[in-house]
C-alpha cells in the first residue's frame, strides 16, 4: 500500500526527517509515534500530498506521490493538524463540498456525506454552522471530510490533540471502527492514544525510524518480558537467589526493601515465589512487567538523546 | 469543473459573511456621493460628459473594490489553515486559483450592476447613449478582471490578508503609474511603459464610449499573466 525510501525533507538547512523508510501494508492500522517536532507531521503531509520531500520516493498504492501527484490524491483522505473547515459552511454542505471536490459524483453525495456522519457521530449537527461548532465537533468533522469520499488510505495528523479524555475515547472507538475499510496511518505524540489502536507502531525520533512493530515485538526487542519483585531481606542472598532465574536489576533499595527486576518469563512467577520464601525472604510484592510501552517509548527516545 | 465548484463555495462564503455586504455598501455609498459631487456637480454639462465622468471615478472605485475582494482570496485559506484541504483534493492548482478568481469576479460584477443606477439616472433627465454604457462598462469590467487577477496574485503571495492587499495596492499602483515612467524615459522604453500602464494608455476609450481590440487585449493579458503567476506561487507553496 505504501512504500517509502530513503525520505528526506530539509526545511532550509535544518533537516526535519532523514532518510526514512517504511512500508505499510493493505488494510493497517499503524500508529506514527514521536515528541513534538520529531518529524511526524513532516512525513504525513509528504503523503499527503500538501508538501514535496527533497529527496526519496513515496509510493502509495503504486503511485508516485511526487510525478503522479493527481492519481495519489484521489486515494487518500488527510486530515492536517488543524482541521480544515470553513467555519461559515454548516456541517453538511462543507463534506458536500469536500465530496464534490474528491470526485464523488453528484448523485452519490448526498450518501456519502450522510455515511461519514454516521461513522463519527456527526449526525445530529448535520445543520449546524461549523463556527458554532465545540472543539472535539470541529475535530470529527476533520476526520469526516478525510473519509468521506471513502478513501483506501486515511492519514490523520494528531486527531485526539486538545480533545478531552471522554472525547480521546470516543475518537480512538471512531478510529478502530474505520478499520478493515482503510488503511490508517495516525499519529500522536501520547502513546497510550494510539497503542491500543494500533496493528503497528513506528517510532520517529529527530527524523529518523527508532523502531517499529507490534508492541509485543518492540517490547521483545528491548530485553522482553520481566518479573517485578519487592523483598524485605538480605541483598546478597536475593541476589543469589533470584540470578538463577535471569539477570537481575536492583532498581531501589532503601529500608531494607529491595524493588528488583528480574528478566524471566512471567510464566515462572510461581517458581520465583517460592524460591523467594524458601529462602527465608519477605516477599511483599510480585508481578509481570511485559514491556510498558509508555516507559520503552521513553527508553528509545531517550536512549537516542544519550547517545547524540 | 472543480474551479466553478471551487468559484461557488468561496461566492457563497463572500455573500454569508458581514464583511462582503460591509464592502459593497462603503464602496457604494462613496461611488454615489463622488457621482453626485463631481460627475453631475458643477457648471452644466452634456449627458455623455456625465456619463464620461461616472465611469472615470467609478474605475478608481473597481481598482479598489478588485483589492478588497481579492485580499482573502487565498490568503485566508493559508490563515485559516484551510490550504491542505485543497492540496490533498485531487485539483489542480490552476483550478484553485480559477475557481477563486471567478468568485471575485462574480462579486466585482455585482457591485457594478448596484452602479448601474447612475447611469440611469443621467437618463432621467438627460439623453444616453446605450453603447456608451455598456462600452464603459466593459471596461470597468476588463479593468475590475485585470486588477482583481494581479490582487488573485498578492493574495498567493501574503500570509494573511492585510499583506495580500498591501501587495496587491503596491503592485497596481506601480502599474498605474507606469504612465509617469514613460514620460521620463526614452524610446523604445518609454513606449514600452506606455503599453504597459493599466489605466492612462487602456481606459479612457472606454471612457469615452470606445473599444478598441488592444486594450481588450491588454487586460486580458494582465489578468492571464497574474493569475498564472498565482497558479505557480501555489505550486511553489509545496516546497516550503
Amino acid at each position: 500500500m505504501i512504500q517509502v525510501e530513503g525520505l528526506t525533507k530539509f526545511y532550509g538547512e535544518h533537516a526535519a526527517i532523514r532518510d526514512l523508510a517504511f512500508t505499510i501494508g493493505q488494510g493497517e492500522v499503524i500508529g506514527f509515534l514521536g515528541l513534538n517536532g520529531a518529524g511526524k507531521s513532516t512525513t504525513l503531509k509528504i503523503l499527503g500530498c500538501v508538501l514535496l520531500p527533497t529527496s526519496g520516493r513515496v509510493v502509495i498504492d503504486g503511485h508516485d506521490v511526487v510525478s503522479q501527484s493527481h492519481e495519489v490524491r484521489q486515494r487518500i483522505g488527510y486530515l492536517p493538524d488543524v482541521p480544515p473547515v470553513y467555519e461559515e459552511m454548516t456541517v453538511g454542505e462543507y463534506l458536500a463540498y469536500v465530496a464534490r471536490l474528491r470526485d464523488v459524483p453528484a448523485k452519490a453525495t448526498a450518501s456519502h456525506v450522510g455515511e461519514a456522519e454516521e461513522k463519527t457521530g456527526l449526525r445530529d449537527v448535520h445543520g449546524e454552522v461549523i463556527s458554532t461548532l465545540s472543539h472535539g465537533y470541529r475535530q470529527r468533522v476533520g476526520l469526516a471530510q478525510a473519509l468521506v469520499h471513502k478513501p483506501s488510505l486515511l492519514i490523520l495528523d494528531e486527531p485526539t490533540s486538545g480533545l478531552d479524555p471522554l472525547q480521546i475515547v470516543e475518537m480512538r472507538d471512531v478510529i478502530r471502527g474505520l478499520k478493515g475499510a482503510h488503511t490508517v496511518l495516525v499519529s500522536s505524540h501520547i502513546l497510550p492514544e494510539i497503542s491500543q489502536t494500533c496493528d503497528r507502531l513506528l517510532i520517529i525520533h529527530k527524523g529518523t525510524l527508532l523502531a517499529q512493530g507490534s508492541e509485543e515485538e518492540l517490547s521483545r526487542s528491548l530485553g522482553g518480558p520481566s518479573i517485578m519483585l519487592e523483598v524485605r531481606g538480605d541483598r546478597a542472598r536475593a541476589l543469589e537467589v533470584l540470578q538463577g532465574f535471569g539477570a537481575v536489576e536492583v532498581l531501589e533499595g532503601t529500608g531494607g526493601v529491595l524493588e528488583m527486576k528480574v528478566a524471566a518469563a512471567p510464566d515462572l512467577r510461581p517458581q520465583v515465589a517460592r524460591a523467594v520464601v524458601g529462602a527465608g525472604l519477605e516477599l511483599l510484592r510480585l508481578d509481570a512487567n511485559e514491556g510498558q510501552l509508555e516507559a520503552l517509548f521513553l527508553r528509545l527516545t531517550h536512549g537516542q538523546e544519550v547517545r547524540a | 469543473m472543480k474551479a466553478l465548484l471551487i468559484a461557488r463555495r468561496e461566492l457563497a462564503g463572500y455573500l454569508r459573511t458581514l464583511s462582503g455586504y460591509v464592502i459593497l455598501a462603503i464602496l457604494l455609498a462613496v461611488n454615489g456621493l463622488f457621482f453626485n459631487a463631481y460627475a453631475l456637480g458643477g457648471a452644466s454639462k452634456r449627458s455623455a460628459e456625465v456619463l464620461s465622468g461616472f465611469f472615470y471615478y467609478s474605475s478608481g472605485f473597481t481598482i479598489v473594490a478588485a483589492i478588497l475582494v481579492s485580499m482573502r482570496l487565498l490568503a485566508e485559506e493559508r490563515q485559516t489553515g484551510t490550504l491542505p484541504l485543497l492540496y490533498a483534493s485531487p485539483v489542480r492548482d490552476r483550478d484553485i486559483v480559477l475557481g477563486k478568481f471567478l468568485a471575485g469576479l462574480a462579486f466585482l460584477a455585482l457591485y457594478l450592476l448596484l452602479t448601474l443606477y447612475m447611469p440611469l439616472l443621467v437618463l432621467v433627465n438627460g439623453k444616453v447613449s446605450f453603447g456608451h454604457v455598456a462600452a464603459g462598462y466593459l471596461g470597468l469590467l476588463l479593468l475590475g478582471s485585470a486588477s482583481l487577477a494581479v490582487g488573485t496574485f498578492g493574495s498567493s503571495l501574503a500570509k494573511n490578508q492585510l499583506l495580500a492587499a498591501i501587495f496587491s495596492a503596491v503592485m497596481l499602483v506601480a502599474l498605474i503609474l507606469c504612465w509617469l515612467l514613460a514620460r521620463i524615459t526614452e524610446q523604445p522604453l518609454s513606449d514600452v511603459f506606455s503599453a504597459m500602464s493599466l489605466w492612462n494608455q487602456h481606459f479612457p476609450p472606454f471612457q469615452a464610449g470606445l473599444i478598441h481590440v488592444r486594450d481588450v487585449v491588454y487586460y486580458l493579458v494582465v489578468t492571464y499573466v497574474a493569475l498564472f503567476a498565482a497558479t505557480r506561487v501555489l505550486e511553489a507553496r509545496r516546497w516550503r
